[in-house]
């Protein structure tokens, strides 16, 4: 079950050649990636490049039409997206997608639902283990809100949130499945440059307390070169380049893909 | 500890509420003091509840349009009075075991119906619910054992329409309590959560074709139960009291009750079934008047218009109190 | 042999009015994304006018039949304006809520105009018959046939090759884009309800001619079948509607003369086990596309 050995590190993730074609077009065409525990990942790439489209081969949105990934040393290609968060891979969406008319600490909770469980049953006849679970769920939605600073307002309509807080509930309920991997698909994305500076802190945060391994798409490249040790640069669904975060900013290709010829 | 506080508070209303309504019309039976037409409409509006209360959790939490709820209601009504017929235990005996077959048969049905469309969402769902209702009316009418066109007769009765009501009303208990418990269990916010964003939920690990299932068949139990209630209160049930207009009459009393408000569905429920005998002698407008409030309840929730109208409203209440208490302060 | 044949024709015939029907389904559900549930009802609607005009005005009766498409295709923009129109960006429940309630507000104005009696309808095309393989075959059929070509046909060349059709196919491709382009979305939706709505109205001509008599529930029943031809077709495409009203016609005109008499009281039940079957198991349909939600 231990991941493949390089330079001593444990891979967490490791794709492998994945590619996924809609209707004859290539979206995503022979990437190849490796994650380590711990790491903290950056995916760039100009619009359009299938950094999003690898989001969600990798959480089972799609299914690969070549290629296999593997998490923890297990193949999860082809996997439906239930299966693979159960194993351990959590996300973030581009476009926010929260339970908007559920309270804030009710988002988190269904985020929860695997971790702590009780029959139906259970809950009809409000059995004792309802209640000791509820409590337990609870506590940790509490401490996970607290984390992100959104515990004040935890009955608040997820709808009523402003922007910024509303990127951070998501964080915070991917994180409430207890995963090992954390996908953040552009966390900064519509944000002020004191509010990244914040998710900075936060995503650092999450690393350090969780013991997490991040892997995040941005566009932001402050926010990338701040944080993230290895980046990835794709651009039409090939992988361009990938390594350290500053030999890879500096490469001439990737300055062509970003800048143009 | 406050919220903790209001919350029994808020409890403790409830069961007050629903034994004073049980005491107001137990004694109003029992001396006549209640018209004769009120006494039957009390025992209408239990089933009517049950039914409102089931196709809400599908229709307000699950977020999923089923028109067929007319359906699992003739599938439970036939299962329950033909075994009701055909067995000699005690009535009151027969009664509960009735429920509960006419229940599990529902159930079943709901099962089967929702495992087959688990690929169909929206529109498609709905209408295969439609259709699904519908063909249960039609084979009715084939099937032996049914009384076919004709109708089933000979259902026995609970005694008088006091012993109706009050079973009717255990009934409507045991369902309220059922239902809020899954609602404010984990099952029911996984639930709520697949009605708000199906995709989010997916990438949490829920489970979205297996609580379509439960719910589907938790919520076709109770219209058979209902089912149950009304072959028993009428003794006689016959194809047409399973129609279409069924299945829209307690979509009315889901959606005037506030999708996702069990209190308001119990509320709708009872003002729909009394409507007739509150708009007597207009009683022909009153399926034009259904069909109206269904528009009008969507465009007041959603009309942009309707919605920045309310929003004006409200700061000008604001405004009116914040002068009256300025006012008040010279 | 000679019951196949006649059986067929009627099909056939069923099969073209569905077809009509779901045209107008397809088309609104391909660019509003909407099941606009009414759609079925403005048969009726359209068949009430029928017996309004002919019946008791004595109107003549191309006169009458144009008032008749006008009125449905008025009553269609009346009711995406009025109701469907503020809902634009209101969830899909919602929309298919109130499509509900502007359905079931259609068949109860017209139980309260008319009440529940079934109204008949005086012949009025009046066409000789003809033999085909020993059957003989009313013209009615042969108008009813030769509409629907016609109809379809014409349909998808406007669609393909005049800009509104385009526009239309732009604004079911993508509202958003479709705007930015200079497409005013709005008046394309209107006007494909418009349009739908007049092929219902075309279609009520036809089932009046062919049937002669009116209920209340006349539209949904049919509504409903027709929306099951248009999803078996494929929802969005054209030909589709074609082929899945014929299918559905077929179908429904077999089962009727072959069922066994006992059956026969159940015989909506069949259709309705047909639709469900259907959309279980090809919800995409025959030709059409799928639509799956982008992440």
């Amino acid at each position: 079950m231990q991941g493949k050995e390089r330079d001593g590190k444990v891979a967490l993730l490791e794709i492998k050649n994945l590619g996924i074609s809609f209707g004859g077009l290539l979206a995503v065409d022979n990437v190849s990636l490796s994650i380590e525990k711990g790491q903290l990942y950056g995916l760039i790439g100009p619009n359009g490049a299938g950094k999003t489209t690898l989001f969600n081969m990798i959480t089972g949105v799609y299914k690969p039409t070549s290629g296999t990934f593997c998490f923890d040393g297990e193949n999860l290609t082809g996997k439906n997206p239930i299966e693979i968060n159960k194993k351990g891979i959590a996300r973030t969406f581009q476009n926010i997608r929260l339970f908007k008319n559920m309270s804030i600490i009710d988002n988190v909770k269904v985020g929860l639902h695997n971790n702590h469980k009780y029959y139906m049953v259970e809950s009809v006849f409000r059995l004792p283990r309802f209640y000791n679970e509820e409590r337990k769920m609870e506590k940790e939605a509490i401490e996970l809100l607290e984390v992100f600073d959104l515990d004040k307002e935890k009955d608040t309509l997820a709808c009523n949130l402003p922007y910024g807080k509303q990127r951070k509930l998501e964080i915070a309920r991917a994180l409430a499945t207890s995963p090992k991997l954390l996908l953040l698909d552009e966390p900064a994305a519509g944000m002020n440059p004191n509010e990244t500076e914040e998710l900075m802190e936060t995503i650092r945060l999450i690393r350090d307390k969780f013991d997490m391994t991040i892997l995040l798409i941005e566009h932001d490249m402050r926010l990338v070169a701040g944080i993230c040790e290895e980046i990835s640069v794709m651009n039409f669904g090939t992988l361009l380049a990938s390594g350290k975060t500053s030999e890879v900013l500096n490469n001439p290709e990737v300055i062509a893909a970003y800048l143009g010829e | 500890m406050k919220k903790l506080n209001s919350k029994l508070y808020r409890n403790l209303i409830m069961v007050a509420a629903a034994i004073a309504v049980y005491a107001f019309i137990a004694y109003g039976m029992n001396t006549n003091m209640l018209p004769r037409a009120t006494q039957t409409l009390a025992i209408k509006a239990c089933y009517n509840v049950i039914l409102a209360l089931s196709l809400n959790l599908i229709v307000g939490f699950l977020g999923e349009l089923s028109l067929g709820h007319a359906g699992f209601f003739a599938l439970g009504a036939y299962s329950g009075c033909i075994f009701s017929i055909n067995s000699s235990l005690p009535i009151e005996i027969r009664f509960f075991v009735a429920a509960l077959i006419g229940g599990t048969v529902a159930a079943v049905g709901g099962f089967l119906i929702s495992s087959s469309i688990l690929r169909l969402q929206g529109d498609y769902l709905a209408i295969v619910t439609l259709a699904f209702g519908e063909m249960i009316r039609s084979f009715i009418k084939i099937i032996p054992y049914t009384g076919g066109t004709s109708g089933l007769n000979g259902i026995p009765s609970l005694g008088s329409k006091f012993m109706t009501f009050s079973y009717s009303y255990v009934f409507v208990i045991i369902t309220v309590l059922v239902i809020r418990n899954i609602v404010t269990s984990r099952h029911g916010r996984a639930i709520t959560s697949i009605r708000d964003n199906a995709i989010a939920a997916e990438s949490v690990g829920i489970n979205i074709k297996a609580f379509k299932i439960k719910v589907f068949t938790v919520g076709a139990f109770f219209a058979g139960i209902a089912g149950v209630i009304l072959g028993h209160y009428i003794n006689f049930i016959e194809p047409a009291n399973f129609s279409y207009n069924v299945s829209i009459e307690v979509l009315v009393m889901v959606v005037l009750g506030g999708m996702g408000n069990l209190l308001g569905s119990i509320i709708a429920a009872v003002i729909i079934t009394f409507l007739p005998e509150i708009l007597r002698g207009f009683d022909k407008y009153r399926l034009l008047i259904y069909a109206i409030a269904l528009i009008l309840m969507m465009l007041a929730g959603n009309s942009p218009k309707i919605i920045e109208l309310r929003a004006k409203a409200k700061v000008k209440i604001m405004m009116l109190r914040r002068k009256a208490l300025a006012r008040k302060g010279a | 042999m000679q019951q196949l044949v006649m059986t067929l024709i009627d099909g056939i015939n069923l099969g073209s009015v569905y077809a009509l029907v779901a045209l107008g389904y397809t088309m609104v559900y391909g660019i509003a994304k909407m099941l606009n549930f009414a759609h079925g009802d403005i048969i009726m609607v359209g068949a009430y006018t029928i017996v309004v005009f002919i019946s008791r005005l004595a109107i003549s009766v191309p006169l009458a039949m144009f008032l008749c498409v006008a009125f449905c295709a008025g009553l269609g923009f009346v009711v995406e304006k009025l109701a469907y129109k503020p809902l634009r960006h209101a969830t899909p429940l919602s929309v298919l809520i109130t499509a509900i309630g502007v359905s079931y507000l259609l068949q109860n104005l017209a139980l309260l105009f008319f009440g529940t009696n079934r109204q008949f309808i005086v012949k009025f095309i009046n066409v000789g018959s003809f033999d085909l393989f020993g059957v003989s075959v009313s013209g009615i059929s042969v108008i009813i046939w030769v509409t629907t070509i016609v109809i379809m046909l014409g349909l998808y060349i406007f669609i393909k090759k005049t800009l509104l059709g385009r526009a239309m196919l732009a604004v079911s491709e993508d509202k958003g884009t479709a705007q930015l382009m200079g497409i005013n979305v709005n008046r394309t939706i209107s006007i494909t309800f418009i349009i739908g709505s007049a092929l219902a109205g075309i279609a009520s001509i036809l089932y009046s001619a062919k049937y002669l008599n009116v209920d209340p529930y006349t539209g949904s029943l049919f509504g409903i079948k027709a929306f099951a031809a248009a999803v078996f077709g494929g929802i969005g495409s054209i030909p589709g509607a074609m082929i899945g009203g014929l299918m559905i016609g077929l179908i429904e005109a077999l089962t009727a003369s072959y069922l066994p008499f006992n059956l026969n009281a159940a015989s909506d039940g069949f259709a309705f086990v047909i639709l469900i079957i259907m959309l279980v198991l090809k919800p995409t349909g025959l030709l059409g596309k799928n639509y799956t939600e982008k992440v």
